[in-house]
């Protein structure tokens, strides 16, 4: 009962309804212990994996041998780390990761909150309207549609590197986001502004000061979104970046699908080294998370 | 839900310049200040450029002989007509179209299941909800990549030691079994998105609807496919349309998996259109984006015209 009453408070906050809250005192809450059971168990789908990855990582070639890989190695071997580091390139496919995540995650809050105020607030003009079913034309061309003319197109322009991948992850999910954004934006009045407007702000000034912070919440959902797109794409950057210097994480563990192929302990620790940024951001604010992607979802 | 109070609460003051608002809103309606067509043509110009122009270029090339490189000479709809009398495009198609509907089935399956057991009173339900949603922060190809040793190796040795001989070797080498992996792994990496979607449907219903189902004595299996099926469907028709297009799409698993193979059972069209960028018949594979790209877009038509009856009959 304590427990319960402890959990409830953190759970509204993050997306249980404070209908279901309600509902659940005034019955008494009641924990059915049987499906708690059965979800620790299914929850074992997602942890297995993670601790296979772990234990694998930690364990010299000769302890993976011909076994399942299941058992936790006895010594650890935490050389596998460095060495998968020196294998890699690791600082610089970091670099080049972080730098592609962090543009394509500021051009993406920039250039879509930018189109959908203006968009939503010009709505009956045609000019306008017309941008919207332009931009929202996007979300049925499918992407290998446009792939190849596009690797010739970047290539002709210098665009072959990090820079390329981030317009084009910038563009590519500018559809989805000005859609989300636009929701958002009209149920801000109108009134808000007009005043702003009187004292003789400029429209840019209306926007940077007044539009943009209420947008915070959909800023997170978008950031949150354009974050996890980009630093775990793999399409984009091994089709766009010719140098292989430049690569980012994902693409780089294609490394040891060749010439490494038998050393797995190796590959093992540079797969978890390349999780591991995602993986602790998101258990450290996952609800914070969890409730950014649930408001894209009822979007 | 924090914002709209906010400005809510801001509103009031705003309201005494609500005449001559109002009048402001009228003029802006006639002369656009200038500042807005600065705020969109930069990005349209952009868009154009980068997503349109390709598109464009791609359906011309798609009508020469083009190989990627040197010259190229109109060769009217050749592509196209070859494309259907090719039995490796063909086989692309099926397997991309069996292994996208049945994932599917599979992920909005799993997704309802989890999103209803973490709406129910479980003990430890944040941190039981935070595990299931692990999937979506990781790269799809590199948990290809760890699945690739859990399915080439480790299952394998189990399937010896307890002696299940059909699967002592691994699937990803046989032919019929390889694309029921795949199907496995893009479940386990799609289901925490479709998951979110059904638990925002789940918490929608209002629990006032499940009282009256409770005092009318239905169990829990009748209320979730008299009450709770009916009232989250626009839900799973969201997910079942957001599913099976990027399903469709699928690179990065296969790639991360068999890729392709054996040889060419797990080739989805995805990667054979790709591979006409190093195989030498790019025009080829612009014909087959042409024709993919119709087929998605018959697809998305079909998928609105459902969506709007739907909303009608509600």
């Amino acid at each position: 009962m304590t427990a319960s009453t402890l959990a409830a408070p953190k759970q509204r906050t993050a997306d249980a309804p404070v209908r279901g809250h309600r509902r659940s005192n005034r019955e008494g809450f009641k924990i059915n212990w049987w499906l708690t059971a059965l979800m620790l168990a299914a929850s074992l789908t997602v942890l297995l994996p993670l601790y296979f990855t772990v234990a694998m990582a930690l364990k010299s070639p000769d302890q993976i041998g011909t076994g399942t890989g299941l058992a936790w190695p006895n010594p650890m071997n935490w050389e596998n780390f460095a060495a998968a580091y020196v294998a890699t390139n690791f600082p610089r496919a970091f670099m080049s990761t972080a730098f592609v995540t962090v543009l394509s995650v500021l051009g993406s809050l920039a250039s879509s909150s930018l189109v959908a105020y203006a968009i939503a607030r010009n709505w009956n003009h045609r000019f306008f309207r017309g941008s919207f079913v332009y931009l929202l034309s996007a979300m049925f061309i499918p992407f290998p549609v446009i792939i190849l003319p596009l690797i010739k197109q970047t290539a002709l322009l210098g665009l072959d590197n990090p820079a390329g991948v981030v317009f084009l992850h910038v563009l590519g999910g500018i559809s989805f986001n000005t859609l989300l954004y636009i929701a958002f934006v009209r149920s801000i009045p109108v009134e808000l502004e007009e005043s702003a407007r009187m004292d003789g702000a400029t429209t840019w000034q209306v926007f940077r000061k007044i539009i943009f912070p209420l947008l915070a919440p959909m800023n997170a959902t978008v950031g949150i979104f354009a974050f996890l797109g980009s630093w775990n794409d793999f399409l984009l950057p091994q089709m766009l970046i010719a140098d292989p210097a430049l690569q980012t994480l994902p693409v780089v563990q294609m490394l040891f699908q060749g010439e490494f192929n038998t050393n797995y302990s190796l590959a093992f620790a540079s797969y978890l080294m390349a999780m591991a940024p995602t993986l602790v951001v998101y258990i450290l604010a996952q609800r914070w998370v969890l409730s950014g992607v649930m408001r894209g979802a009822v979007k | 839900m924090t914002t709209t109070s906010r400005v809510a609460q801001t509103a009031p003051p705003a309201e005494p310049n609500s005449p001559a608002s109002a009048a402001g809103t009228v003029r802006s309606r006639s002369r656009i200040d200038p500042t807005y067509y600065w705020m969109v043509v930069p990005v349209l110009a952009l868009f154009a450029f980068f997503i349109t122009l390709p598109a464009l270029v791609g359906v011309f090339f798609s009508l020469t002989n083009y190989a990627g490189y040197g010259d190229w000479k109109f060769i009217g709809l050749m592509n196209y007509v070859n494309i259907f009398k090719d039995p490796a495009v063909l086989q692309s198609y099926i397997f991309t179209f069996v292994f996208a509907l049945t994932t599917t089935v599979v992920v909005n399956i799993v997704a309802l299941a989890i999103a209803l057991g973490l709406n129910a009173k479980i003990k430890w339900r944040t941190g039981i909800r935070t595990v299931f949603f692990i999937p979506m922060v990781l790269s799809a190809l590199i948990v290809s990549f760890v699945f690739n040793y859990l399915f080439s190796n480790t299952l394998p040795v189990l399937a010896e030691r307890f002696g299940v001989t059909p699967l002592a070797t691994s699937i990803l080498a046989n032919e019929n079994l390889a694309w029921l992996a795949i199907v496995l792994v893009t479940v386990w990496q799609a289901a925490p998105g479709a998951t979110i979607i059904y638990l925002a449907g789940l918490q929608s219903v209002p629990s006032e609807v499940y009282e009256a189902a409770d005092l009318d004595g239905a169990g829990s299996f009748r209320q979730f496919l008299s009450l709770t099926l009916p009232l989250i469907m626009g839900y799973l028709v969201i997910n079942v349309i957001l599913g099976f297009k990027g399903f469709l799409g699928t690179y990065e698993i296969i790639v991360g998996l068999t890729g392709g193979g054996p040889g060419m059972a797990t080739q989805s069209v995805a990667m054979r259109i790709f591979s006409g960028f190093t195989g030498g018949d790019y025009s080829y594979q612009m014909a087959n984006a042409v024709i993919y790209f119709l087929i998605t877009l018959l697809i998305s038509v079909i998928q609105l015209r459902l969506i709007q009856r739907r909303g009608v009959s509600l």
